[in-house]
């Protein structure tokens, strides 16, 4: 039996090593989480106490059982031990339940006191099966619209407010804070306050579709600097075709189907259906998270989304060879 | 029979019930490739005399299928059909839910409509949108006027709608002008 568990204990031990990396609630990367992670652990330990203190105990009554047969009749006299040992466990429960209700309290009032100050405002809509990203500024000019792509400053409390055109989403950045769903027709909030430089990946975590897993939202903190430098390159419109095979791309995504639903800053691209394209080639990733970003994977994504991505919203156009090569030259060029 | 029999018998039975729940396919992709090149097919309304063209192998595989006429559903407010046609009643455009068809009524005849746009605003589709798009737009189209089977339209409309859901839609009925004959 010890065996057994021992053995459970050793193959079940390399799946703790999933909790580490980009996508982890035991990340600590956000102010949240951080205090989350501390309650958690608080829990744990506290819970661990008692459960130990219930084994222990029964196992104890086991131990010291008492055959009591019908017919002895004899009524069995709990013994003063007991009495206080009974009385000890339920003040020691109450006491229990109590500190850690005060403690929920007190971590949630906290986390709401900060979520009171957010310095800037960030909107995300969700859509089956991707992220629209837009910063929000009084001035409608400077507003940032990207896809799938969340930059934070490290260290400011940001607000997200968070939509849906279809269906329910939630938005789950674990590394940095709890899950938040996205209901059309109301607007949600969550605050985030990154606390470590680095790269994180969101999922969405309520299931929304066929493509559901591949709804994925890259988190990029870095510092206040490199944060400002991203802001300024994302509010350019994009860049001018440079090549004659870009000018053709260029002549393609601006007059035929893909800007029915693409909008690329700039140009007569205006589509407001899918993402925007202002700046497709400085992002991670292609698709929420489906693949990498590489001439490559564009190439794939652009000649057949529907085997990239099976029955997401972009169909399948059969662009001719000579025109599937401007294209991807063409959205190569809008770093 | 005991009653063992009788029990794995029935069970069986509505085991064997399970293979009315199949629905049709959705089949995301279309037909892979070059289906962006203008299809043959001539318009099908002509005047004078009634030519006989062979029916679309099309229209049976769009006019019964739910995930086209669901797909089709959103193409129509995401590509602002709404604006002129509103959600079938008409505006600037013509009502889509009525039993009147200029440019005739079957699947086909309303892709075309779509595809090459028609006189006094309504815009060429071709090359904006893929073949499929344009069908599955169609299909939803067709089904305003509740032509299409109850058990392939949606019970509720994604946005916000005064009308009746699409399940209580009246089945307008189909003039002989835009009959299959045509």
């Amino acid at each position: 039996m010890m065996r057994r568990g021992l053995c459970a204990g050793v193959v079940s031990a390399p799946c703790l090593a999933g909790c580490t990396g980009i996508q982890t609630t035991l990340g600590g990367a956000g102010a949240d989480d951080t205090s989350f992670i501390r309650l958690f652990a608080t829990f744990l330990v506290v819970c661990l106490i008692m459960y130990v203190l219930v084994v222990g105990g029964l196992a104890a009554a086991l131990a010291n059982r008492k055959v009591l047969t019908v017919e002895s009749g004899a009524h069995h006299e709990s013994s003063p031990w007991l009495r206080s040992a009974l009385i000890g466990w339920t003040v020691l429960v109450a006491i229990g339940l109590t500190g850690l209700t005060v403690a929920s309290f007190f971590v949630d009032r906290s986390a709401a006191a900060r979520a009171k100050h957010p310095q800037f405002h960030v909107k995300v809509i969700a859509n089956q099966w991707w992220w629209d990203v837009i910063y929000m500024t009084p001035d409608v000019s400077q507003i940032v619209h990207t896809a799938n792509e969340l930059h934070l400053p490290v260290g400011v409390e940001a607000e997200v407010q968070l939509q849906s055109n279809d269906v329910i989403h939630s938005f789950w950045v674990p590394n940095l804070a709890g899950k938040q769903d996205l209901i059309p027709g109301r607007t949600t909030d969550i605050q985030l306050l990154p606390t470590k430089v680095g790269l994180y990946r969101g999922q969405c975590a309520e299931f929304c579709g066929i493509q559901h897993a591949n709804m994925a939202l890259v988190v990029t903190v870095e510092s206040k600097v490199d944060f400002l430098r991203w802001l300024a390159q994302q509010r350019r419109p994009a860049f001018a075709p440079a090549t004659p095979l870009e000018l053709a791309g260029y002549r393609y995504v601006t007059s035929r189907e893909c800007s029915s639903c693409h909008n690329i800053a700039g140009t007569p691209a205006s589509g407001q259906i899918g993402p925007d394209l202002t700046h497709l080639a400085s992002r991670r990733t292609i698709a929420a998270g489906t693949m990498p970003m590489s001439p490559g994977n564009l190439y794939g994504w652009v000649a057949d989304p529907q085997s990239q991505k099976p029955g997401n919203k972009m169909p399948t156009i059969g662009l001719a060879s000579n025109d599937l090569h401007a294209v991807v030259a063409y959205l190569e060029r809008l770093k | 029979m005991s009653s063992h029999c009788r029990n794995s018998l029935a069970a069986m039975a509505a085991l064997a019930l399970l293979a009315g729940c199949d629905r049709e396919n959705s089949d995301a992709r279309g037909k892979p490739f070059g289906e962006t090149i203008p299809s043959t097919s001539p318009d099908t309304v002509f005047p004078g005399g009634q030519k006989q063209v062979p029916l679309d192998p099309r229209l049976a595989a769009y006019g019964r299928n739910a995930f086209a006429i669901a797909q089709g559903q959103q193409l129509f407010g995401a590509m602002n059909c709404v604006g002129c046609h509103s959600h079938g009643g008409g505006g600037m455009g013509p009502a889509l839910m009525d039993a009147e068809w200029r440019y005739g009524g079957r699947i086909d005849q309303i892709a075309q409509s779509i595809s090459e746009g028609r006189p006094n605003g309504m815009p060429a589709w071709r090359g904006k949108l893929t073949d499929q798009q344009i069908w599955q737009l169609a299909a939803y189209v067709q089904s305003l006027s509740g032509q299409a089977p109850k058990d392939a339209v949606g019970s509720r409309a994604e946005e916000l709608s005064n009308t009746p859901p699409q399940t209580q839609t009246k089945r307008e009925p189909v003039l002989p002008s835009d009959s299959a004959q045509q």
